[in-house]
């Protein structure tokens, strides 16, 4: 499993905001996108994803272009924005089931993620009961359902106190340790073992 | 496949667009005055007066061609919005938000050529024919296309904002014309066309023509202009641009 | 597909959940057929003349209306990502939250016309048709609105934009519809009206999810 990003460009109106950004990622492995705020990160990330077309360059995974193999591709990615997608007049449990199924899992698998982020005991009260943590907690549970190998993730730990960290940083590593991928951007500094992160510093 | 590659490259390259433009520009220009003179010529003066509605019937050299033009523009911007949206040739979004206020454009002088016409033939400034009313719709079709493109910040997302609305627009036109039609015989039986004469006369069809083709040279000539400048906005800070404008000061201290 | 039926799920669960909003666009159609009269005068006669465009037209802006936030909130909460991401296609979305916007908001006014057409004096066998047009006509408005909307979600302001960039593709519609109800009203057969409304059904619901989804597609990009 490895994902490649060849020469990518990407221009924003007028402005270039990277170019000939290239890298390899291998399964087991972080990377840490760095940058100052209007670096790029998030448009990165886009580009990672197939949300986003480059401008030149391209990215590859397995060796074949995101684009060619777009739904395979898919199913190997969770895709976290910055915004959590939930809905405040559903339930914990009724905002993962929805998530669930847009990636076609069962729903027990539901519940369980819902324990692994200490949810579990609210998880049939609406979301707009919860505090930002909480939500960005419940976001997070729905990369647990999705059982995909590459995560990326875009600043997962905004809006989480030190015990959400935490355990952010407990999931994460346990999704490296099984062989997963995670590329993400944070402004925190990340504890997770240095062997598994490698660094892409955007702006200079 | 080679030259297929190549011109794809030259196309999605504004540095070598920019100054062809730039040499096409004078030979349009005079091509447009070589046909106008004549055709404005012929139309005004030599071709004879209508039976019917006299003199008043002369604005049709100016409103005709504006009509004919304002639907050609539209057909040529779908075309361009295929071309952009299936081979990302950002030349072709150039080519239609240049288009968009030429064919509004066109599309206004032929609704107010058309009232003008309208007054001696049907003793009222409006009258809610289908193909002025037609015309109408396509006017606002256009101002929706360029108000779309100008409200999204980001202009390569608006470029292809632009080309989706502008293909749903070229599938929904036939339909709402003969939607407009047909609402228009159930409404307004009394109405004369004014296009229903069976035969033109010669004399008039050849100012006629010569005006369109003029139109069409106008409107390919206020196209490189406007794509031209387009260009240069949006690349203010790339190099092609700044290139150009150093070679315009050296030569300005000469 | 159990995606396209969760999403379904979801949307009535929510509307159900927010009544409040879903109503809105209820009253708007009341509103503006209440205005009429008002600006018009009340006669009898010319209030049943116009009656037949002048439901349609405020069922028209009633439904462009509650357009406004058929995507929005799922493009900023990110939703949509998630969607153009999975391995379901966007036009699977699309359908799925046409449709349940359809049910949510033009159910409820297409059950409400007919008071509305009998407030305004439109004789009572006009009534069925209307009814038939506007069950024929209201999804169609729906699905092209929606390109407009999917084509402006992604903009912080976008007001006067929708309007402008629908309306001209509505006119069709408004054109068979409201002669459907007007020939039935003056005593004619509105079968050659209705089929034709009958075949922009068609292909309105058949191609317009496919130019949501690439405008969704182009929203996400941004």
């Amino acid at each position: 499993m490895q994902l490649e990003a060849q020469n990518l460009r990407c221009r924003r109106g007028p402005k270039t905001l990277f170019t000939d950004i290239s890298f390899s990622l291998d399964a087991g492995k972080l990377l840490l996108v760095e940058g100052q705020n209007g670096a790029g990160k998030t448009t990165l990330l886009k580009l990672l994803s197939g949300l986003r077309r480059p401008d030149k360059g391209e990215v590859l995974w397995n060796g074949m272009s995101i684009r060619s193999a777009n739904s395979q591709f898919n199913r190997q990615l969770a895709w976290l924005g910055h915004q959590n997608p939930l809905k405040e007049d559903q339930t914990a449990f009724e905002n993962l089931s929805m998530l669930g199924a847009i990636r076609s899992r069962n729903e027990r698998c539901a519940y369980e993620a819902l324990q692994a982020v200490k949810l579990g005991n609210v998880k049939h009260k609406a979301v707009k009961t919860f505090s930002a943590g909480m939500k960005r907690r419940l976001a997070l549970a729905s990369l647990l359902i999705a059982d995909t190998p590459l995560w990326i993730l875009d600043e997962p730990q905004a809006a989480l106190d030190k015990a959400g960290i935490a355990l952010y940083e407990q999931l994460a590593t346990e999704h490296l340790e099984n062989g997963g991928m995670i590329i993400m951007t944070s402004h925190h500094d990340v504890a997770i073992d240095e062997r598994f992160i490698e660094r892409l510093i955007l702006g200079q | 496949m080679n030259i297929i590659a190549k011109w794809y490259y030259r196309l999605g390259a504004p540095n070598w667009f920019y100054p062809l433009a730039g040499k096409m520009i004078p030979w349009v220009a005079a091509i447009f005055v070589a046909l106008l003179i004549p055709g404005l010529y012929m139309g005004l003066v030599t071709a004879p007066a209508d039976y019917q509605q006299g003199e008043s019937f002369r604005i049709m050299y100016v409103h005709v061609p504006a009509a004919w033009l304002s639907m050609f523009v539209y057909a040529a911007m779908a075309i361009a919005a295929v071309v952009a949206l299936v081979w990302r040739v950002r030349m072709a979004e150039i080519m239609i938000i240049s288009s968009a206020p030429i064919g509004a454009s066109f599309a206004f002088i032929a609704l107010i050529t058309g009232s003008l016409w309208g007054k001696p033939m049907w003793g009222a400034w409006w009258v809610w024919d289908a193909r002025l009313t037609s015309e109408l719709i396509l006017f606002f079709i256009y101002l929706g296309i360029f108000a779309l493109y100008n409200a999204i910040e980001d202009k390569q997302t608006a470029g292809k904002a632009m080309s989706i609305l502008t293909l749903v627009g070229v599938i929904n036109l036939p339909i709402i014309h003969y939607s407009v039609v047909w609402w228009n015989t159930l409404h307004q039986a009394a109405t004369v066309s004014k296009f229903d004469t069976p035969s033109i006369h010669i004399d008039m069809l050849i100012p006629l023509l010569l005006m369109a083709a003029a139109f069409q040279f106008l409107y390919l000539l206020l196209l490189l202009m406007k794509m031209r400048a387009n260009l240069l906005e949006q690349d203010l800070a790339s190099g092609w641009v700044k290139k150009i404008v150093f070679e315009r000061q050296k030569n300005l201290k000469k | 597909m159990r995606g396209f039926f969760y999403l379904i799920k979801r949307d009535l669960t929510l509307a159900f959940r927010r009544r409040g909003e879903a109503t809105n666009s209820l009253v708007f159609f009341g509103l503006v057929v209440l205005l009429f009269p008002i600006g018009i005068g009340a006669s009898e006669k010319l209030l049943s003349e116009v009656a037949p465009g002048l439901i349609w037209i405020a069922a028209l802006l009633a439904t462009m209306l509650s357009l406004d936030n058929l995507f929005k909130e799922d493009f900023q909460d990110g939703t949509l990502e998630q969607w153009a991401l999975s391995e379901h296609s966007l036009v699977s979305f699309a359908w799925a939250r046409l449709f349940s916007h359809w049910v949510i908001t033009a159910v409820p006014l297409i059950i409400v016309a007919p008071l509305f057409a009998i407030s305004l004096s439109l004789p009572a066998e006009a009534i069925w048709v209307l009814v038939l047009s506007l069950l024929l006509g209201t999804p169609l408005l729906i699905f092209i609105g929606g390109i407009g909307v999917a084509l402006t979600t992604g903009l912080k302001k976008s007001s006067m934009l929708l309007p402008l960039l629908v309306l001209p593709f509505y006119i069709p519609v408004l054109i068979f519809g409201a002669s459907a109800v007007e020939v039935t009203a003056g005593g004619w057969s509105a079968a050659g009206q209705l089929y034709v409304l009958g075949a922009l059904f068609v292909l309105g619901i058949a191609l317009a999810p496919f130019a949501v989804a690439s405008a969704l597609k182009v929203s996400v990009s941004q």
